[in-house]
């Protein structure tokens, strides 16, 4: 067949169209665009602080790219694939405790305590996830929501490690030998790399073969397993996934607080993360980043001006939730349609 | 392989608490057959499909395709050993575009889909054999628009690109020609009479005309189940039919 249709350069061929449930609204080279530019500008973020004085500047950033990267993971499997996780703290906590846990036994390499995370938290999300993939939908929040607050009572209760008053890091992790961590510039520029990785890493995943079973299965399953697909394994591994690359950013949670306390695991984060993804624009990949930084800038700006913050902060929510269908990235996409859409 | 039939269905049946919605259905479907299969309203026969699919379980009764018993098997399963289907309400994937919804359906017995890096829609060989099925329900000019902008002919004819895409010889095609424009219908009829060669065909349809023009044989479902079974003009002439479907039909 000569018209083999290897012109696929045509990227009519991914979601660039809203579909009913607003997910994966923005078209890719759009995404890649804004996302290069957000990485350039928070990159670049240091030399303003040191022109304006104001170290703590770093340390802020460094916390939000956290999140962002978090927020990243969880819309793997929320975005691209339908699964609202509302355990994915529990993933955060693994993170952050196994640097706690290791570091209060002398393991200090960050290399070793991210293997640990890493792992553990593959081992912890493809168990509970077998068996919350066994539901879908409100079963599926419910059951996961269980699992991430069993996560989160069993860290209370370990009074070896802190129990509820968590545990200080007496320093960072080193790296090799090394403590240039100890730097927030260092720290910040570390946890910078990992997120442009994993952007870019989960980019290629969501457009691979693996990606696109998983987003045949969010939109229609029925369908997917009508042409003969099992959704379950390809959902279970993007499951695991996404846990341990939540891990990872608890390992640089735990390393910029460098203290961690059970309440990074509770259901209370779990929902950041997913209110984090919605307002960005779940399945956009670019989406849960601009929603870290605008949640966590919203809630750091609001805390100085009234003490009942929250209060305002719901209901910005709520208009976003209301008025951007498609989140912060669908609204931007909106505004620069004129110029770039259907070329 | 000589005497044994394609698809081969005994005794199915399917209560949904007490109601009987198919009820000991036997059917035999030789290789290369289209057999139709009408009735009113409610007789059942989208849930007939459902069974022969997979994608509900039977109570009781066997399905064999070709001798091999796939009773217990799941949906994706029963695709992969050359059983697709179409479906009456159209079922695609609405934000992917029309090449990716067949594409989908080539990758899922071309190799491993755990792979996580290279761009799936940039896989020539996918596309190419996509293009082929989409090129036998001439919808090639289709190819890069978003499925939810196709008419709703041209999606009926992509839920059948679909179908042929998985490599089944076997379609389960579940009223192709509902609620398409008279047009669209004899495009569709052109389609299935051209698949006649190269697929044995199970097609549930109200469109009568379609029925008489398309099938080797016909099985009336009433009520679950199978009053008559055979040629158009055996079915035509059964005074069971005609008393309990055919009659109606030509009355209006």
């Amino acid at each position: 067949m000569t018209l083999a249709a290897s012109d696929t350069k045509d990227d009519a061929a991914e979601p660039a169209i809203e579909n009913r449930r607003g997910f994966g609204i923005v078209s890719r080279e759009g995404a890649a665009v804004a996302a290069t530019i957000l990485f350039a500008a928070l990159a670049l973020l240091p030399l303003l602080a040191s022109a304006i004085d104001d170290p703590f500047l770093i340390v802020t950033a460094t916390r939000i790219m956290v999140f962002a990267l978090a927020a990243l993971a969880l819309d793997l499997v929320l975005g691209f694939g339908a699964m609202v996780s509302f355990g994915h703290a529990a993933f955060l906590g693994i993170g952050a405790y196994s640097v706690a846990i290791l570091s209060s036994h002398g393991v200090e390499d960050i290399l070793v305590q991210t293997l640990v995370a890493l792992g553990t938290a593959s081992l912890f999300a493809l168990i509970t996830g077998a068996i919350s993939l066994r539901t879908s939908g409100v079963y599926f929040i419910m059951i996961t929501l269980a699992f991430g607050q069993m996560a989160y009572f069993f860290m209370i209760s370990l009074s070896a490690y802190g129990g509820d008053d968590g545990m200080t890091l007496w320093n960072r992790s080193t790296v090799l030998g090394s403590d240039v961590l100890e730097s927030d510039l260092v720290l910040f520029y570390v946890v910078l790399a990992a997120l442009v990785l994993a952007f870019f890493a989960l980019r290629a995943v969501v457009g691979s073969r693996f990606g696109r079973v998983l987003r045949g299965t969010r939109d229609n399953a029925t369908r997917m397993r009508a042409i003969g697909f099992s959704p379950y394994s390809y959902q279970l591994t993007a499951y695991v996934m996404s846990g341990a690359i939540a891990a990872l950013a608890g390992v640089f949670l735990a390393n910029q607080t460098e203290f961690v306390s059970p309440a990074y695991m509770n259901w209370q984060r779990s929902g950041e993360l997913i209110v984090m993804v919605v307002i960005g624009g779940m399945g956009t990949l670019v989406g849960p980043i601009a929603g870290a930084i605008a949640l966590l800038l919203a809630e750091e700006w609001l805390a100085n001006l009234w003490e009942h913050y929250k209060l305002v902060l719901g209901v910005l929510i709520v208009c976003l939730a209301l008025f951007t269908r498609g989140g912060i990235a669908g609204a931007a996409r909106r505004l620069f349609r004129g110029g770039r859409h259907g070329g | 392989m000589a005497g044994e039939p394609h698809l081969e269905v005994e005794g199915l049946s399917k209560s949904f608490g007490a109601l009987r919605v198919t009820d000991n259905i036997s059917i035999a479907v030789p290789r290369g057959e289209l057999h139709a299969v009408i009735g009113p309203n409610g007789a059942g026969k989208t849930t007939l499909i459902h069974q022969l699919s997979g994608q509900l379980k039977s109570d009781f009764g066997r399905i064999r395709l070709e001798g091999a018993d796939i009773t217990r098997l799941q949906m994706p399963e029963r695709v992969r050993r050359g059983l697709a289907r179409s479906f009456q309400i159209t079922s695609i994937l609405d934000g992917f575009s029309v090449l990716e919804n067949v594409a989908l359906a080539v990758q899922a017995r071309s190799g491993s889909s755990f792979r996580f890096f290279a761009r799936a829609a940039s896989e020539a060989a996918l596309n190419a054999e996509a293009m082929e099925a989409l090129a036998r329900v001439n919808l090639i000019d289709r190819a890069h628009r978003t499925a939810a902008n196709l008419s709703h002919g041209e999606k009926r004819q992509l839920e059948i690109a679909i179908a042929l895409a998985t490599g089944a010889e076997l379609l389960l095609l579940d009223e192709p020609l509902a609620g398409t424009s008279h047009e669209e219908s004899a495009a569709l009829v052109a389609l299935m009479q051209e698949l006649k060669a190269s697929h044995t065909i199970i097609l549930v349809e109200h469109d009568m005309e379609a029925v008489f023009a398309l099938a080797d044989r016909v099985s009336v479902l009433v009520y679950g189940r199978i009053i008559a079974s055979g040629t158009p003009a055996e079915v035509r002439d059964d005074p069971a039919v005609r008393a309990a479907y055919l009659g109606e039909e030509e009355a209006a």
